[in-house]
């Protein structure tokens, strides 16, 4: 077995997000960019198949040089390698088409990436790149457990969730739960210098139709002041809810 | 060239997402000067999606489809899709559509655009509003393909009613095998999911231990809803994994949140800012979360929760 971990490069969940260039960029003054939630739960659970079964694990990305030190960090918490196709990622389908072609070159057979990304939350990469390279595809995995080409998922589904059996090669939507808060791993400082001295490959993208574009972003109106009612006056919070907005 | 909706339903019976996203693709037919199709996979009586705007409806009956599989599911929509010669597809945002759509998008070299939140701002360019940065921004995207599938963002486009009645006919697709089996199903029956609720209680650490769930539980209750809780709550295992919300847990889009004991992490407001309406009841009056709110209550939990359920009977009982 072979692992890819797909690795997207977001500004971090504290982050306030601005935009510029006439609301068409994202600012990314002051951003602090880490990996994806989802994805790191996936990477972690790749650092198990590591190191109980002795396999292979690199990760990649699709972006500009400015995503480098995330996948520095994904080295440091112990890929093997790191691959960045070197082409900004603008557009879901042209994002899966290039990661079908660095999955297809380097013969991967299990690729974990996360649900949804957070930043656009699309959460169409997995499914696409699994279609176009005729895999299985499980989303909103909670739990994967492979044993030669066979694999054993639970996946969340809504209301409950549900074990399903599939065989290599499988592309993995990972989420909480493919490991918990707890396993996730801190690059400690050997992890840190030995991530220097592994390699990063920068490969240049193949030819990919885009099939979206952004036009501009928009933030949301700011909220109105928050009605505070007194805990001896319950009846005032049910009028409220009842009468002015409408939602009991 | 009739616009496609799938409408999902759940033993036999459309669910609500069913008739929001009927409602959407009527709004984008009619830009359009087109008729709408919906499709249902093994459900019964269809003939309420008349009222939403569907002119068609194709009925796929098959046992073999009473389990959701995504890839056969989605091949079932691309043989719909082609045989109505259709260019714009419509699903929900629950956790099957969002599943489906992708596999879809690549069968019909679609372009796909999900979490959108208004009907088309223009037909040409195909230009749609969708979430971005986990609710922290809007994107106003085009979909530049020649067949286009939208992803309707819950509870944002609601149902619009109209006083017209669809035609049914029974579709027969092929069923292929796939790769994926699904081996079993655990689902809670006679609770409301979180994805389906119109109103959500959620508990946070503020609540001391999982004993003291059963006063949110009864306050659910009285509401009709889901109850919820916040990550360390879940990390603490003191409620399954599968009632997170937040950034890293179950998205959150209902009409009301009231959120009791939570403080209000960013990531936990990133997960359940879709929701119309916000209460929150904590003890601490410096909570971040008030102010995300729009009603809030500074006090103790065990007090105000337990006489709020009981002023809720009363108020239930008289608006009955």
């Amino acid at each position: 077995m072979k692992i890819l971990v797909c690795i997207s490069h977001v500004p971090d969940t504290t982050s306030k997000i601005n935009f510029t260039d006439g609301d068409t960029k994202l600012d990314t003054n002051g951003v602090q960019f880490v990996i994806n939630p989802n994805d790191e739960f996936g990477l972690t659970r790749a650092m198990w198949f590591k190191e109980k079964q002795g396999v292979t694990v690199d990760v990649v990305n699709v972006g500009g040089p400015e995503t480098e030190p995330t996948l520095r960090k994904a080295l440091a918490i112990g890929a093997d390698s790191a691959i960045r196709v070197n082409t900004a990622a603008t557009d879901g389908f042209a994002v899966a088409k290039q990661l079908a072609n660095v999955v297809k070159a380097g013969g991967y057979d299990l690729i974990i990436a996360g649900r949804e990304s957070i930043d656009y939350n699309g959460g169409m990469v997995p499914g696409m790149l699994a279609e176009l390279i005729g895999a299985n595809f499980i989303t909103n995995c909670i739990s994967l457990e492979v044993d030669g080409t066979n694999a054993k998922a639970v996946r969340e589904i809504d209301g409950g969730k549900e074990t399903v059996t599939t065989t290599l090669p499988l592309v993995i939507g990972g989420q909480k739960g493919l490991v918990e808060e707890s396993d996730l791993r801190i690059p400690n400082m050997r992890g840190i210098m030995m991530a220097r001295q592994k390699p990063l490959s920068v490969v240049e993208p193949v030819a990919a139709t885009k099939e979206t574009s952004t036009l501009k972003f928009e933030k949301p109106e700011p909220r109105g002041a928050v009605k505070m009612i007194s805990p001896d006056n319950l009846d005032e919070l049910i009028r409220l809810l009842h009468n002015e907005a409408k939602v009991i | 060239m009739s616009v496609l909706v799938y409408t999902e339903s759940e033993g036999g019976k459309l669910k609500k997402i069913a008739f929001e996203v009927a409602s959407y693709a009527k709004a984008v037919a009619d830009q359009m000067g087109t008729t709408v199709t919906a499709i249902t996979i093994n459900a019964d009586d269809v003939s309420e999606l008349g009222t939403y705007g569907v002119d068609k409806v194709l009925k796929v009956k098959d046992s073999k489809l009473d389990t959701f599989n995504a890839k056969t599911y989605a091949n079932i929509i691309k043989q719909a899709a082609e045989k109505e010669g259709t260019k714009v597809v419509v699903v929900s945002s629950s956790e099957d559509s969002k599943y489906l759509a992708p596999i879809l998008a690549v069968g019909l070299d679609a372009g796909y655009a999900s979490n959108v939140v208004e009907a088309p701002t223009s037909a040409a360019p195909f230009t749609v509003k969708r979430n971005a940065f986990t609710n922290k921004a809007f994107v106003f995207s085009t979909i530049d393909t020649d067949v286009k599938i939208v992803g309707v963002s819950k509870n944002t486009f609601g149902l619009k009613e109209k006083s017209a009645s669809a035609t049914a006919e029974d579709f027969s697709p092929s069923i292929p095998e796939n790769g994926v089996h699904v081996d079993s199903v655990e689902k809670a029956t006679n609770t409301v999911t979180i994805a389906d609720a119109e109103i959500v209680v959620s508990g946070g650490r503020g609540l001391k231990g999982p004993e003291n769930w059963g006063m949110i539980e009864d306050l659910a209750k009285v509401l009709g809803a889901a109850t919820a809780c916040s990550k360390p709550v879940s990390d603490l295992g003191w409620r399954p994994h599968g009632e997170h919300v937040g950034q890293t847990g179950k998205p959150v889009a209902a009409n009301l949140y009231i959120a009791i004991g939570i403080s209000g992490a960013i990531q936990h407001l990133a997960g359940i800012n879709a929701s119309k309406v916000k209460v929150v009841i904590n003890s601490d009056p410096e909570a971040p979360f008030f102010k995300a709110a729009d009603y809030g209550v500074v006090g103790d939990a065990f007090e105000v929760v337990p006489k709020l359920t009981e002023k809720l009977k009363e108020f239930k009982a008289q608006n009955a």
